[in-house]
């Protein structure tokens, strides 16, 4: 079958790899039918994330049809179009019976600090992902959700991972009725998290970014407010004075160790890689925030440790409140908000592209060539 | 339900899920009490190891499930089974592991070339969509790529013919002087 294959820090190619076995009586195999490219697997591709290992297949946003079931699976059947959360969770596990299903406890034998995640390295359990023809899917009986009938499949395919997590990243926040929540990073999740914020009755939502042409798309999109770091000289100072200088209510980090904005956290991050990548959106929400407000952070960090200021956080009184979005918790809210028509995520996909072509998916994605936003791999047994 | 204030009506949807009980929020709002039950759960059936696995030493078991892609293997192997002899906790943990990885980028070339593949690695980067979408910064790119190395090839070039040219005049003197 037909597979995104790492070969190193910004080279990836599509190869031809064994299908996947069933190793478990929970197993599924589903045949992919649309994988997107995600924020987090520029931190894989960008070599940031420590046990990358070469050979390995990227992808945790799929959707696809249930081809092989293990003996002990009963809520799926072969021939299912199902979405599959980024997480592999058990739904068994002190953490899982909490709803914390990004932080199952039987998923992930190589890190306790994250539960399993497809296709994201070894330290999210090894697992081969979905920017493949086919995926081995664990606890099929716990994720995977059948998609609606009536649901278009690029709704779907962006309910396994950005929907969810952008959602959170607002339900996170403790937005009150009135807040000016200020989100950092207009990717696919800061996008998604700007949209949601409204629905939790923000009075304000402010998206910090410096590429125009996402500012441009978040505006009219989530119906915000948008600014450029690089047109102020301190964007904290920015928020400051545009809140009656008191600070927001709600800061979001939708933006990770990818950030830009600060040499000296990108020397020592992104480069020398000194730290777990580059703390510059967060070091600004920290500061931007009113004194006990909250920041909420879905931005993905490496494991070793990052340079912020946490002696604001003391004297500030600030709560902080981050995680890896819990899909299946979240599915049935959002499946509703799609219906009802108070989201409609598949405005946001910018490109399709065939899975052959993945090389230049990454570079066009990482490098944000072409207006990119959000990607979606088709593989060439989806197009038949 | 409250109705929606004028100035967010076209926001279809505000604050639906606004709820000033939910504090709070996730993740600490659906706490069972079972935590102090620590991993006493119902385990799932434990997957057969088939590959080898390497397991954080800050747990007692493997998963009941696990990922097999690729396996750890030679040099980089040996890096990272050295990585988790250390905690999470530790650089000796995640320092190793980065080193492996990059080891594991050559490993991967000889891997292609020992299979007889040359790896395209232009392709593999995306450059014909960057040549697509930004022929000037690639061709820039490349340019001064083209000039660094002249540079060095010309300086090293230089070394070495005066390096010869003294040899030469060396051999010169010699042969006179006999
Ligand atoms: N917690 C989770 O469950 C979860 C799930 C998905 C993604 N993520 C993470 O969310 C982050 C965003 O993902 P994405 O898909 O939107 O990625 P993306 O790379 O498309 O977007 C990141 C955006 O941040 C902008 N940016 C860079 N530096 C900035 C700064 N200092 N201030 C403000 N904006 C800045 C970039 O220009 C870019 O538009 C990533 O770190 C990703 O790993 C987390
Ligand atoms: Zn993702
Ligand atoms: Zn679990």
């Amino acid at each position: 079958m037909l597979a995104m294959n790492y070969r190193g820090p910004f080279r990836v190619r599509a190869d031809h790899k064994p299908y996947p076995e069933l190793l478990h009586p929970s197993d599924a195999i589903v045949r992919v039918t649309r994988s997107c490219i995600c924020g987090s697997d520029l931190h894989l591709y960008h070599g940031l994330v420590p046990d990358t290992r070469v050979g390995m297949t990227f992808g945790h946003e799929f959707i696809g049809v249930v081809e092989e079931i293990g003996s002990s699976v009963e809520k799926l059947k072969v021939g299912d179009n199902v979405i599959v959360p980024f997480n592999v969770a058990c739904g068994n596990c002190t953490f899982c019976k909490q709803g914390l299903f990004g932080n199952c406890h039987e998923s992930n034998p190589q890190a306790t600090a994250v539960g399993g995640i497809f296709g994201y390295s070894h330290t999210a359990g090894g697992y081969d992902g979905g920017q493949a023809e086919f995926v081995r899917v664990p606890y099929a009986d716990v994720g995977p959700t059948v998609i609606p009938d009536w649901m278009d499949h690029d709704d779907a395919v962006l309910l396994t991972d950005v929907v969810p997590t952008g959602y959170q990243a607002a339900e996170m926040g403790g937005i009150k009725k009135g807040d000016t929540v200020v989100v950092f990073g207009a990717g696919p999740v800061g996008i998604l998290a700007a949209k949601c914020a409204w629905l939790f009755g923000a009075g304000r939502v402010i998206v910090i970014d410096h590429l125009e042409y996402r500012l441009d798309f978040v505006r009219n999109y989530a119906q915000c407010e948008a600014y450029n770091f690089r047109s102020m000289e301190d964007p904290v100072l920015f928020i400051k004075k545009t809140t009656d200088w008191f600070g927001a209510d709600v800061c979001i980090d939708a933006v990770g160790g990818d950030a830009a904005g600060s040499a000296l956290q990108t020397i020592t991050g992104r480069k020398l890689m000194l730290q777990a990548g580059s703390a510059t959106a967060l070091h600004w929400a920290i500061n931007s925030v009113k004194k006990g407000g909250i920041v909420s952070i879905v931005g993905v960090y490496g494991p070793t440790d990052n340079l912020v200021p946490i002696g604001n956080v003391v004297n500030k009184g600030i709560t902080i409140r981050a995680n890896q979005a819990s899909v299946k918790r979240l599915l049935p809210r959002l499946i509703d908000h799609i219906q009802a028509g108070r989201l409609n995520p598949k405005g946001i996909i910018t490109h399709r592209v065939p899975l052959e072509e993945v090389s230049d998916a990454y570079h066009i994605f990482s490098a944000k060539r072409d207006n990119c936003i959000k990607p979606v791999l088709i593989p060439p047994s989806a197009r038949k | 339900m409250e109705t929606t204030p004028n100035e967010y009506a076209h926001i279809i949807g505000w604050g639906v899920d606004a709820d000033p009980q939910n504090e709070p929020t996730y993740p600490m709002k659906n706490y069972t009490g079972d935590d102090h039950q620590r991993l006493n759960y119902d385990r799932p059936a434990q997957q057969p190891t088939t590959v080898e696995i390497l397991k954080s030493n800050e747990r007692p078991n493997l998963t009941a499930v696990f990922g097999t892609s690729s396996p750890p293997s030679g040099l980089s192997g040996a890096i990272r089974r050295y990585a988790f002899r250390s905690s999470e906790s530790e650089y000796g943990h995640w320092l190793p592991l980065l080193l492996a990885d990059r080891v594991n980028v050559v490993e991967g070339i000889i891997d292609d070339l020992s299979r007889g593949h040359i790896p395209n690695i232009f392709a593999e980067k995306g450059w014909k969509a960057e040549w697509k979408h930004n022929p000037k910064g690639l061709t820039q790119k490349v340019l001064i790529g083209a000039a660094v190395t002249t540079a060095i090839v010309a300086l090293l070039y230089r070394k070495n013919s005066t390096k010869k040219s003294g040899r030469l005049a060396l051999l010169s003197k010699k042969l006179r002087h006999r």
